[in-house]
């Protein structure tokens, strides 16, 4: 009996409070991100942001949380009902598996597998499903229009990230995320080395997440917010939390691949004594801050613009350095394993 | 040119310039105003609720000339009048609906005896229709209510007409 | 132990029926949900038996994109299933001809096997020790196997060109944007400042 228990369910368990250490966390770090874009943009328009409840409006996320909460759930009569309340599920779903293999200090990952940049792209381009299901369930035309020009900006995008992740990959010589950022503690930030890259990365993962400025599919002004126009209550805050818990995870994705993980910036005295994980958190912050940061100062994006910024220009360039990167890798006998 | 452009293309020049802007204004003072608890400066011409004033003796302004009926635009005003036993004419009714009124100003200007005017206040929402149709009592108790800002406002515009 | 086959029944239980509700659902689009599904449970079973890397290969490619385009299609096709599925009963000789035909293959396959063992020890292991999946893979497709990835390749690129050519609408008189041009004018080329004095015209 007691085998069966240390050898079986001890390990479940241990396994269950490992994955709530993590998503409790990410929960109030997706509420505060919500908060935290409303103060940023009320700053950088010259606003306060929220305000009154509770100390400096910090109790606002709650307050919304709960408004959604006592909501009435409406379902469209001529919806098709399993995947209307299906597609919610998936989209927050993904947003949360995707933390499994993100090491946020060094050895802390909940499963460090060797193919963990796969699993982190895997998730994201299924993230296309919670949307495209929302739209076609809904049964209604914005909502269909959302959702395709979504799926079509989706995939167009993560081609160009796939292609700067395998450069990335290339230089680093795994698809282990932890052993990626080792690789950076030895060679450097890849943020130096693939600057162009990053840069690209970063609109990437905007147009990944639907993010200003390319946030068409719930372009409130032709499409009236697009895939989740039916939804409401705690149907639309599932969505809502998934695309926030999304930003944080491409986010955390690009302190991995490009600021180095937990690494400090330089290793000396002040810096090391900050253990990794808070400077993990440090670099998440600031590309959370980027992405609020283009939302206030951005116009959207025409779509066909979109589509040929994604195909015409940063697919060529990104699959440019790519080459770029393997010759010069092996020009130089640089290949890494 | 063609290399100044190139360079300008390939460093963002224009996206730079934007993203500096607006964290430029990120550390700029608010311009927020807390609406309920902090209010904005009002002109004193500023034109807002009705009030009917009294003379400091406590004696009501208004001779009931009817000016103010005739001139108001919207046709919002009602007055009905009789003279008092003392033998001086006085309003019997005196309604605004306030729902038609226009804030126009005319009464004001109507009024021979500046017993109408509009005061400061603009906070007079209400819940129902019937609390916006406002009695003769009603407009004499908002006159008590608002007197003295509406004294000073009258006194600060004087040297103007 | 225990666990992983119990992990293996499930898996391999929601892949048959994902993919009995494929050709069932009434629904075309469940029809291609279910598909996802079935996709989605067999990258879980290449999971179990070590090919983790095409396991990934197959959410990301499959899943994340081939099955995507196919919802699309079907989604904006503008068919009356029900009645392509009148006709259903008369092709069911021919079905059951494949399905007999792949019945008898398969059990050719495993038959051999059973007589063999040798030929089914291969498939036990996926990779060698100490060889991550990625790595074998990689050597044996850019050694062995290279020229014939490199067709694979062309083959693909064949196809692209040929999806491109038979698209591709020449219209001269379309006036198209040109993002460059508009990005290089600057207000001095194009705008004037000039005093007008009251009442002349320019």
């Amino acid at each position: 009996m007691a085998e069966i228990f240390w050898g079986t369910i001890w390990p479940l368990v241990l396994l269950i409070v490992y994955i709530l250490v993590i998503v409790v966390p990410l929960l109030v770090a997706v509420a505060y991100l919500t908060y935290a874009e409303r103060k940023v943009i009320g700053g950088m328009q010259l606003r306060q942001g929220p305000m009154f409840v509770g100390p400096y409006g910090l109790l606002q996320p709650l307050a919304d949380g709960v408004k959604l909460f006592f909501k009435e759930t409406v379902i469209p009569s001529r919806a098709n009902k399993g995947v209307f309340l299906i597609a919610p599920m998936i989209t927050f779903i993904l947003a949360l598996i995707g933390w499994a293999v993100i090491p946020f200090g060094d050895g802390l990952v909940l499963a460090d597998i060797n193919v963990g940049i796969l699993y982190l792209f895997a998730v994201s381009s299924l993230g296309v499903y919670g949307i495209i299901m929302a739209g076609w369930a809904s049964n209604s035309r914005y909502a269909f229009l959302g959702a395709l020009r979504s799926s079509a900006q989706m995939i167009s995008y993560e081609i160009a990230m796939g292609m700067i992740i395998i450069s990335v990959l290339l230089t680093a010589g795994s698809l282990n995320l932890s052993e990626i950022v080792r690789a950076q503690a030895e060679q450097g930030w890849y943020l130096f080395w693939h600057f162009p890259m990053f840069m690209i990365f970063l609109v990437a993962i905007l147009a990944e997440t639907n993010r200003l400025p390319f946030d068409l599919p719930e372009d409130e002004a032709s499409l009236v917010t697009g895939y989740n126009v039916e939804y409401s209550s705690m149907t639309f805050a599932l969505f809502f939390l998934g695309e926030y818990a999304n930003m944080i995870l491409m986010s955390a994705m690009a302190t991995i691949l490009f600021l180095g993980g937990w690494l400090p910036p330089f290793e000396v005295a002040p810096f090391t004594w900050i253990p990794g994980p808070i400077w993990f958190i440090l670099k998440v912050c600031v590309i959370l801050f980027v992405y609020i940061w283009a939302r206030a100062t951005l116009p959207r994006y025409r779509y066909d613009q979109l589509m040929r910024l994604g195909w015409k220009v940063l697919l060529p360039i990104s699959f440019g350095w790519l080459v770029l990167t393997a010759g010069v890798l092996v020009a130089f006998d640089l290949v890494p394993g | 040119m063609q290399v100044d452009q190139l360079a300008r293309t390939v460093l963002w020049e224009e996206l730079v310039r934007g993203f500096s802007l607006t964290l430029r204004y990120l550390f700029r003072r608010k311009v927020t105003l807390n609406y309920p608890y902090e209010k904005g400066p009002l002109s004193p011409r500023f034109r807002g609720e009705h009030a009917l004033r009294r003379y400091p003796n406590g004696e009501e302004r208004c001779i009931a000339c009817k000016l103010c009926e005739a001139i108001c635009p919207a046709q919002a005003i009602t007055i009905e009048s009789e003279p008092r036993p003392d033998g001086s004419r006085r309003t019997t009714r005196y309604d605004i609906d306030m729902t038609k009124c226009i804030y126009c100003g005319f009464c004001e200007e109507a009024c021979p005896v500046d017993a109408i005017v509009e005061g400061p206040n603009f906070e007079f929402a209400a819940e129902t229709r019937e609390e916006l149709f406002y009695t003769k009592e009603k407009l004499l108790e908002n006159g008590e209510r608002w007197e003295r800002e509406i004294a000073m406002r009258l006194e600060a515009d004087a040297p103007y007409r | 132990m225990i666990l992983a086959q119990l992990v293996f029944y499930l898996l391999a239980f929601v892949t048959v029926a994902a993919a009995v509700m494929v050709i069932a659902a009434r629904n075309p689009v469940h029809s291609v949900l279910f598909l996802i599904l079935a996709f989605f449970n067999s990258a879980g079973l290449f999971i179990l038996l070590g090919a983790e890397f095409i396991g990934m290969l197959l959410v990301v490619v499959y899943v994340g994109a081939v099955a995507v385009l196919f919802l699309f299609v079907v989604m904006m096709l503008d068919i009356n299933f029900v009645q392509l599925r009148e006709g259903f009963l008369q092709y069911l000789p021919v079905g059951a001809l494949v399905g007999l035909i792949l019945l008898v293959e398969l059990a050719l396959v495993f038959g051999s096997i059973a007589m063999e063992p040798a030929l089914g020890g291969a498939a036990v292991s996926a990779t060698e020790a100490g060889v991550t999946n990625t790595e074998a893979i990689g050597r044996l497709l850019y050694t062995d196997y290279f020229y014939l990835f490199q067709a694979a390749g062309i083959i693909l690129l064949v196809a692209m060109i040929g999806a491109m050519t038979l698209t591709m609408r020449h219209r001269p008189d379309a006036r198209r944007q040109d993002i460059g041009r508009q990005v290089r004018r600057r207000p001095g080329e194009t705008l004037e400042v000039r005093k007008v004095p009251p009442r002349t015209g320019i």
